[in-house]
This record gives structure tokens, sequence and C-alpha cells, in this order.
């Protein structure tokens, strides 16, 4: 039987995981680590063990880019497409790969043994380009990388036996602060203050999340720790998809004790016995790491029962699998419920309507590793530093163009010049602050500062020099919204597809002041209409590319009048080549009037 | 009347069903005629298109031909208007949208039930398909959009009566429909 | 006391636990809408009941009324948002409504009608959806599916047989069916099913039942969308 192959497999994971199909996610990510795709006979096993119907399964696994329900080959290639790594020739040496793998982008080579496609930032823009194999990270591309990755693969060498070098990831800390310089903090003196203490210092800290939102961290807390129900839960959010960022990943690489002290803290002062770190699926290489980090905090009973008089407390690792919408919050917690990443109507929120509908704190990983610090260190020594409104410190992840990419932790209130300074910059003409869904700083605003009541960020800086075309940069951003909306609401779905087209139309010289003003209208569409908050942000890279950089659009709009939407001659080439015509009748000028 | 209207009109990838649809508005062309005068139309013997007023285009674009007319009818009309369902979404034809265009020319010139003789057509006098069919927006500016499967004699007279008065043309509920 | 909010400049009263759109259905105000149904839990995917709410968007069928809001939805503005998103429907499937067996009784059309679109206005996606004729008494023509997942909730909730289900992401979002095969015929779904009948569209059709109502006969040749939604409100189908 077929299907003996697949329950062979399948069981073990099924028993790991309860046979609960809230794991739905993490039952088949590890059934696809097993056979490499999701093959029919095993949703058919799962089906009837999981007690889902198939609808349900092939929903969720069809949202998530990591999942394949077709044979993708044994080794699964993926290069980051973050303008950053495009600017580093990620380009080139993708199709040096496709070429000499002999396959075509997108599909399967012939012998089924190897695909290499695209995918969003993968969060290595200090050291890109990067591509993931099979989910595992490899950075710092070159020709000579790129050609040993293509041997190992044609010798079908086995990942685990892949040179240890490949996957080597650096941390390339720049500078470091409070945060980043803590070292030693308990967490037993920390919850001996009490949960009414802890939270008061963390109103007084004035501390605001790091996600991107920015809303007070204190509030969010008490708000959950007053919700009605009897359990809570405290989730980690590790997703970190949005292009340029990758701080969380350098502090889950060497901050991970503190992370899940910050959470454990979270889970005292609310009264939750459950916590949940929701890890975006790029970093899968961390999981090892990180349960480990578990494991020991375990044996040193951070975790576990009783850590503090009775107060309980464990952590759970939950993967994504490709799905930027999942750094939502109310999309991520779908997800760790096991189902398709749309974001949910809010109100009600996750601090009263949160993981199976209970009252649920979602912090950013800094946000948790700050509230150790205010724990340790109290909340007015921490509302000390930084500017009034934005108290503490930010972690930027600086990438682009510029000579010292990497980790930066400031005060809040520095300025964007400073940084650009101390990554000593390669003449910046723009900056991309808090990624394509934040704001594009240019040259004359360089003097603005990093901080909540200025610019807000999550925390990626992405440096442009003055040789790139704010217009590809902003088209980049169009294509990665539209590639990753979840397909929910009609504005963002449609609006981010029919923004990209007419960004492509630019783009390929067919534009007239006709499009420019279409582009318009779909903005303003998206910013009203739309579900969340990636259909609310996704024109912001083109409003202000078309406010700063207006002649990169002018650039492109050559034709005075309306230009048709596609490419006319190009439209009559399948009859050309069908009846071996060439002659002047068979062709058709492009955008005449 | 002096300063007549001159109107063209001219059909793509269309059945005649608009121009006939047009023709159902019956004796009220009588009055039509009095502000208009007809330039190239399938209803005239006018063969060269002339500097116009108005130029209703019914059905959609499914060949360079097609193509060509269009353009011409944009350069010379000061206001064009897609008529009907053909032009404003392809209609009908646009349904073999999503055959490539290989697979339609195999089938019908060199397949089983073929109608040539294991050929393709390739004459220079004939105008090439294009790979999908399109609706003329996407190919000029379209001033106005007359809906409708044809649109009923009664909404393209309410159209062009509109029009004619220099009111934006507005049609209510009963005369809109898209099939 | 019953509680009031202001839609438009009148007030209009409601119950705790109401949406807006709720509330103004029963107060006989239209307010457009398409994954919307009475007998369903919203959804608030299509966006089309969008309203402003104290100055800001939100959609009306999930925004749970509160006394004293100040609710707009009859302005240029937010029409001319409607029509663009009925306009974003009809580019994203293959909409002929001529060949369609849903014409003259489709929400999507008569809404389209209500807010006077004469076209499309974007570019079409013309994209390629085959159809699926597996099944003996029923047809599912993919091309009109606007994602409501109105029948993906009559199957779940009340036939309790999950039929349907939505797949893919982004643009790449589609109906999908509960069988192995991918196949209606493969399924457990039967004519009795709420989900036969809940699709606002032409994408769940019943077979050899095409075009029996002459024009001028049928649902919307007779009512608008804002009498339908009227008289749907008391009505048990
Ligand atoms: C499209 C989208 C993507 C997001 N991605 C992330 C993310 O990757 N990481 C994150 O911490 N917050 C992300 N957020 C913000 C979260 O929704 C949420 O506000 C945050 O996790 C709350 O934590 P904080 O208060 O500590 O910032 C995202 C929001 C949106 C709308
Ligand atoms: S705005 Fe985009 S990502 Fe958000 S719900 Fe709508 S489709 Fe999904
Ligand atoms: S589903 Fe409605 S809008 Fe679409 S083609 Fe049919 S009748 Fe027209
Ligand atoms: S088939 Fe009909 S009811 Fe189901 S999601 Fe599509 S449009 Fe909605
Ligand atoms: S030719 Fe008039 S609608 Fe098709
Ligand atoms: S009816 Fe409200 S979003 Fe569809």
């Amino acid at each position: 039987m077929r299907t003996d192959h697949h329950s062979a497999y399948l069981s073990p994971i099924l028993e790991k995981y309860g046979e609960n199909a809230s794991n739905l996610m993490q039952i088949l990510r590890e059934a696809q680590e097993c056979h490499g795709y999701l093959h029919p006979d095993a949703i058919d096993f799962l089906c009837e063990k999981l007690g889902l119907p198939r609808t349900k399964i092939v929903g969720v696994a069809s949202f998530y880019s990591f999942f394949y329900l077709e044979p993708r080959g044994q080794y699964r290639i993926l290069f980051s497409d973050n303008i950053t790594d495009r600017m580093m020739g990620s380009e080139l040496l993708l199709a040096r790969m496709c070429k000499t793998l002999w396959l075509e982008k997108g599909k399967l080579s012939e012998d089924a043994l190897v695909s290499v496609d695209t995918t969003s930032c993968t969060g290595m823009c200090d050291q890109g380009p990067a591509l993931l194999v099979n989910n595992f990270a490899i950075t710092h591309l070159t020709e000579a990388r790129v050609d040993s990755i293509c041997a190992l693969v044609r010798e079908q060498v086995p990942l685990e036996e892949w040179p240890s070098e490949l996957f080597e990831v650096k941390d390339n800390i720049r500078r470091s602060d409070i945060l980043l310089l803590e070292e030693d903090f308990s967490l037993r003196a920390a919850l001996r203050q009490g949960p009414e203490a802890i939270l008061s210092e963390l109103k007084l800290s004035n501390l605001r999340g790091r996600g991107g939102a920015g809303f007070a961290t204190a509030l969010k807390w008490e708000a959950c720790r007053n919700a009605a129900g009897s359990e809570r839960y405290v989730i980690c959010n590790a997703d970190e998809g949005e292009p340029g960022t990758f701080k969380d990943r350098v502090l889950l690489t060497l901050h991970a004790k503190k992370v899940f002290e910050g959470m454990i803290l979270c889970g005292f002062v609310i009264g939750s016995k459950k916590g949940m770190l929701y890890l975006r699926g790029e970093y899968r290489y961390l999981l090892g790491h990180l349960e480990k980090t578990l494991q020991d905090m375990r044996q040193a009973h951070l975790l576990g029962n009783a850590i503090l008089g009775d107060f309980d407390f464990d952590i759970e690792i939950h993967m994504g699998a490709g799905a930027y919408i999942c750094g939502e919050e109310s999309a991520l917690i779908e997800s760790l419920e096991g189902k398709r990443g749309t974001p949910r109507n809010r109100p009600p929120f996750p601090v009263t309507n949160g993981y199976l509908d209970r009252p649920t704190v979602v912090n950013n990983v800094e946000t948790f590793c700050a509230a150790t610090l205010v724990a340790a260190h109290g909340g007015k020594w921490y509302s000390e530093i930084g500017t009034q409104k934005s108290s503490g410190t930010k972690i930027l992840s600086v990438s682009g163009d510029c000579e010292r990419p990497g980790i930066y932790e400031y005060p809040f209130g520095v300025t964007v010049r400073e940084v650009l300074q101390d990554c000593r910059a390669i003449s910046p003409q723009a900056v991309q602050v808090s990624g394509p869904s934040g704001v594009m700083v240019a040259q004359a605003e360089f003097d603005r500062k990093i901080a909540f009541e200025d610019i807000p960020t999550a925390g990626a800086f992405m440096v442009f020099g003055k040789e790139r075309d704010m217009f590809e940069v902003a088209r980049n951003f169009v294509h990665f919204f539209a590639h990753e909306s979840c397909g929910f609401c009609t504005p963002c779905r449609v609006g981010t597809a029919l923004l990209r087209n007419l960004m492509d139309k630019l783009h390929n010289g067919h534009g007239s002041a006709y499009d420019f003003e279409e582009i318009r209208k779909l903005n303003g569409i998206l910013q009203s209409m739309s579900h969340c908050g990636l259909g609310h942000s996704a024109c912001n890279p083109v409003l202000d590319s078309i406010a700063k950089f207006r002649p990169a659009y002018e650039k492109r709009m050559l034709h005075h009048e309306f230009t048709p939407a596609f490419d006319l001659d190009q439209a009559l080439q399948a009859a050309r080549q069908m009846t071996g015509r060439d002659d002047r009748a068979a062709h058709l000028a492009k955008g005449e009037q | 009347m002096d300063n007549k209207l001159k109107v063209a009109t001219a059909t793509l990838a269309g059945c005649f069903g608009c121009h006939m649809s047009f023709l159902d508005i019956d004796e009220r062309f009588f009055e039509l005629v009095k502000h208009v005068e007809f330039d190239r139309t399938p209803l005239t013997d006018i063969k060269v298109l002339g500097e116009c007023d108005l130029g209703l285009i019914e059905g959609g674009l499914c060949n360079s031909e097609n193509v060509e007319v269009l353009r011409q009818f944009r350069r010379q009309c000061r206001i064009l208007v897609s008529v009907g369902a053909c032009a404003i979404n392809g209609g009908l034809p646009a349904q073999r949208n999503p055959i490539p265009l290989s697979v339609i020319l195999d089938e019908i010139y060199l397949g089983e039930a073929g109608i040539a003789h294991g050929l393709i057509p390739n004459d220079p006098e004939l105008p090439l398909p294009l790979d999908k069919v399109h609706p003329l927006h996407e190919v000029v500016k379209i001033d106005y959009f007359l809906p409708g499967c044809p649109p009923s004699a009664d909404a393209i007279w309410t159209f062009l009566t509109e029009l004619l008065a220099g009111r934006e043309p507005v049609l209510g509920t009963e005369l809109l429909h898209y099939d | 006391m019953t509680e009031t909010f202001r839609l438009d400049g009148t007030d209009v009263p409601f119950e705790a636990g109401e949406t807006i759109l709720q509330a103004a259905l029963k107060a006989g105000r239209f307010i457009p809408h398409l994954c919307h149904h009475p007998e369903f839990r919203p959804h608030g995917s299509c966006k089309l009941c969008t309203v402003k709410v104290d100055g800001r968007q939100a959609a009306s069928c999930t925004r749970l009324a509160t006394s004293g809001m100040k609710v707009e939805s009859e302005t240029e503005e937010l029409n001319a948002e409607r029509l663009a998103l009925t306009q974003m429907l009809f580019v994203e499937g293959n909409h002929f409504c001529p060949s369609c067996e849903k014409s003259g009784d489709c929400q999507l059309q008569a809404t389209a009608y209500h807010l006077g679109m004469t076209n499309a206005h974007y570019d079409h996606f013309f994209p390629n959806r085959p159809l699926d004729a597996s099944h003996p008494d029923f047809l599912l023509d993919f091309n009109r599916c606007i994602l409501c997942s109105l029948c993906v909730r009559a199957s779940r909730d009340i036939d309790n047989k999950n039929v349907f289900g939505l797949a893919g992401r982004g643009m790449a979002s589609h109906l999908i069916v509960n069988s192995k095969s991918g196949k209606l015929v493969d399924t457990d779904f039967s004519v009795s099913d709420k989900a036969a009948h809940v699709c606002p569209v032409g994408v769940i059709l019943r077979k050899r039942q095409g075009f029996f109502i002459p024009i001028g006969s049928r649902t919307f040749d007779k009512k608008t969308i804002k009498e339908y939604v009227d008289t749907r409100l008391g009505e048990e189908d």
C-alpha cells in the first residue's frame, strides 16, 4: 500500500504533535521535511488522523509559499528577492544557477532533482545575496559559491553533508547599547517584585512595541491581564518578514534566553501558563538553537512548573512557512491555530480574543527583550533613555549601499544622518526606513529622527546610493506586496496586482501620464478600503517615491497620451509564428497617437 | 440644422447585433438625422473615415485590422464610444482567451475537423489574430461606454439624445444592462 | 430605550451585538454588499459595504454598531470607491454576462447596476480557470468566483460538510472542493445543500436550468438590488 509509506513517517510526527489539528502547520512542515512535498496520499492520511476535511489541509498548505503540493525536487532552492539582494547581483546569480543546472526558473528540473525560484526577503540583507535550500539559509552568494552549490546538487550530496561553512550566518553587530550589552539578568529576582510592580515599572518606562505599530506595552499587558477568561497566552512575534529587517534574527541568535525571559515575565504579569514563539520559516536554521535554549532553561528551572511559587510557564516554538502576512498579529494567531494566515476582523483585538479566542499578548522579539531591561533596572531608568516620547533604544538592521551593513543599536532620537555616517553609506540619496511599508526618506530629510514622533520603524534601514533608480526600488516593493497579499479582501488582492502591472508597464517603457494617474487612484483605494495593514501600506513606497523622486517617474512617462495596456506587436507574435509571416501587415506599431 | 454632428460607426469583433439594435430605434431615426450626418458606417457607402464628432464602435479587438480601425477612429473622432459587451470586455469572442492561439489555429486548420487543407492561411491580405481578444479601452482612450448585448434601442436613443443635448449621458437602471 | 447611531444624518436604531450593516438593513437602509448574507456570520472580505465611521473607513458588515457613532454611506467618495472594487471583481475573473446563466439573478451584476457601472475600467486579467462539469446536477464555473466564501460558510456551518474551501494566496486564491480528484462529483455535495443555493454570482449552477426564466422576468429585471435585499431579510430560503 502506498499510504503505508506515508504513514511510516507521518505517524511519529502526529504523535509528537498529539494528533492535534491546531498544530497543522508544524505537522505539514515536518511531513514535507521527510518527503519533500505533501503527497496526496499523505494528505489522505492526515485528513483521517486529524479529522480534518481535505479542503482545510489543502487550503492551508496552498496558502504558504514553503508548502508544496507537487514535487519540487530533492533540492528546493529559493533566491531572496529583496531589492538589496538585487543590488548585489542576485538576478545574475540565479540565472547562472539555472543555466548550470539546466532548468527554468520556477520549474522542476527534468530529472525531478531540483527547482530554483525566488522568494521574498529572507532577512540576510547585510550578507546577501542569499538563498534558501530546503529552507536553510546560505548567504554571501558569489559565482564561486553558486557553482559549488550546483556541484553539490548535481552530485546529489545530502544536505546534511554540505560543508557547514556554506550555512554560516554572521551577526554583524556594529553598535551596541543597553540591550545588546546587557549580560546578566536575574529572572527570578525580577519575578519576585510581583506582577503589579513589574507592570507599574513597565508603565513608568513608556516602553512601546518594537514590531512597528508602537502600542504601549504596559497597556497591552494590563488589558490582557484584566480581560475575562481563565487561560491566557503570550506570543512572541518572530516572523520578521518586512524586507530589510533582520534584527530579530540576531537577537534570537545571541539573546534567545533574554527573549524567552521577557515572555516569562509577560506570562507572570498577565497570568498565563503558555508562551509561543512564531518563528518565520526562513529562520529554520535557528530552530535547533532555540529548542536547545529552551531545554537549558527548563533544566535551570526557568521554565516548567513552579518557576516561582505556583507560577508555571512553558514555551513552544512554531514555525511559519513563508507568508509575510503572518507577521500581522491576528493572521499570526490564525496560523498558530493551524489555519490560513488571514487577518481577523478587528476589533476584537488579541488582548481579549486572541489565540483560541482567549486573551493573548502579542509582542515583538525586541519588545520582550526590552521588557527584561525594564524589569531589571526600573521604569524610570529606562524612560530617561531616548527621547521623551520614545523611551529606550531601537535596533536597526542596516543594509544596502554602505560599507558596514549590520546591526546598530541606538537610543531613540538618532538622526538618519548619524546612522548613515556610522554605517559609512556610499553617497546616499535615500533610505527606506522600516521596510516597504515604512517611509522613503530623501536626502533633504536626513536630519529627521528615528523615533515614534518622527520616523517610527520596525528596524529596517536600507540605504540607496545616488546611482540607484528609486522607481525600481518602489517597483520591487510593489511586487513584494502583490506576492504577499493574502487575497482575503478585494482592494488588496486585486489592487496590488493592478498596481504591479502598472508599475511594470512604466518599467517596460509603455507608460503615460494616464497610467500615472491610475497609479495614484489605486493607491487611494488600497489605503482606504483594505482589510489590514498590508493593504494600507502597500502604496507607501509608490506614494513616497512619487513625492520625492518624481523625475524617476517622468522619465518613464514616455508617451503623452494613453498607451495600450499590453504590447500590441507582441500580441501578434503567436500568429506570426503559426503563419510564418513577417510582412509589414504582420506587425503593429507600438503606442501610436 | 446647419451644425450637424458627424457620426461614424464600425463593427470590429462583434456580431452586428449592436448595429441592428441601433436600427431598432425605428422612426426615431428620422429625428436623429435632423441632428446628425453619417460618415463612414456600415449604413452608408462611405469608405474613408473623415473628421468626426462621434465614433460608435461595436465589437472587441480580435486581430490587427481591428486595432488599426480603432486607432483610426480614435484619431478622427472627437468622442469615441464603446458600444456593447464585446467592445467593453471582449464579450463572446474573448471566451477564446484561456486557450492559446496556437492550439486554436491548430485545431481549426490542422486538426481532424480542419477546414483548410492542412494549412494555416498566411495570405498577407488577411489580418493576423491577436493572441487574446481585448476590449477597446485597453488600447485607446474611450470616452463613453454603452453596455448591453446589445444595448437596447432605447438605451442607444437615450444615450445619443443626451449627448446631442450636450449633457453627460447617464443610463437609468431600466436601461443599464450587461446582457 | 433603544440605542441609535447616525447614518447619513438620520438615526438608525440597533440592538447590542448588531453590526452597522445589520441595523441599517433592518431599518430599510441599503448599503451595497456582496459577501454578507443575513443567515451567516460576517466575513468582511469584499469591502463593498465600506462606510466611514467617525471619519474612517470600516466594513459595515463586521463593525458593531455603537451608540452615537456617525456613519456616512451614501457619499460620492464612498460610492466611487465601491464602484472601483466592483470593477476590480469584474476584471479579476471572466464575467461575460450575456453568456452567463446567472445574468439577471446575479448580485454582482445588480450591484454594478446600482453603482452605475458602465464598464470594468481596469485592464482585464483574463485568467484561465477550467470548469468542473463532473457532477450530474451541478456545474462549477470558477471564472466568476468572487471569493465571498458564502458557499464555504454554508457547507461548513449549515450542511456540516465542508464541500467548498478557499485555497491559494493573493491573486492565486481560488475555490476548491473536498475530494482528492478535485472534482465536485467525488464530494458528498447534493441539491439539498444550503451551499447549492447561496452563490451570489454564477459559479455554482444547477444543470439543465439555465436561461429558463425569460429576460424581463428574472430577479433583477423586476427588482433593484436594494429591493431584493429588503425582501430577503424577512424570507427564509
Ligand atoms: C502586514 C504586517 C506585517 C507585520 N509583520 C510583523 C513582524 O514581522 N514582526 C512583528 O513583530 N510585528 C509585525 N507586525 C505588527 C504586528 O501586527 C503587531 O503589531 C506586533 O507584533 C505587536 O508587537 P509590539 O507591540 O511588540 O510591536 C506586522 C503588521 C502587519 C500589518
Ligand atoms: S489588506 Fe491584503 S493582506 Fe490584508 S487582508 Fe486584505 S488581502 Fe489580505
Ligand atoms: S456572475 Fe454575474 S457578473 Fe459575472 S458574468 Fe455572471 S451575471 Fe455577469
Ligand atoms: S463559488 Fe460563489 S459563493 Fe462560493 S466563494 Fe465563489 S462566489 Fe462565493
Ligand atoms: S456585438 Fe454588440 S454586444 Fe456583442
Ligand atoms: S459585505 Fe462587508 S465586506 Fe463584503
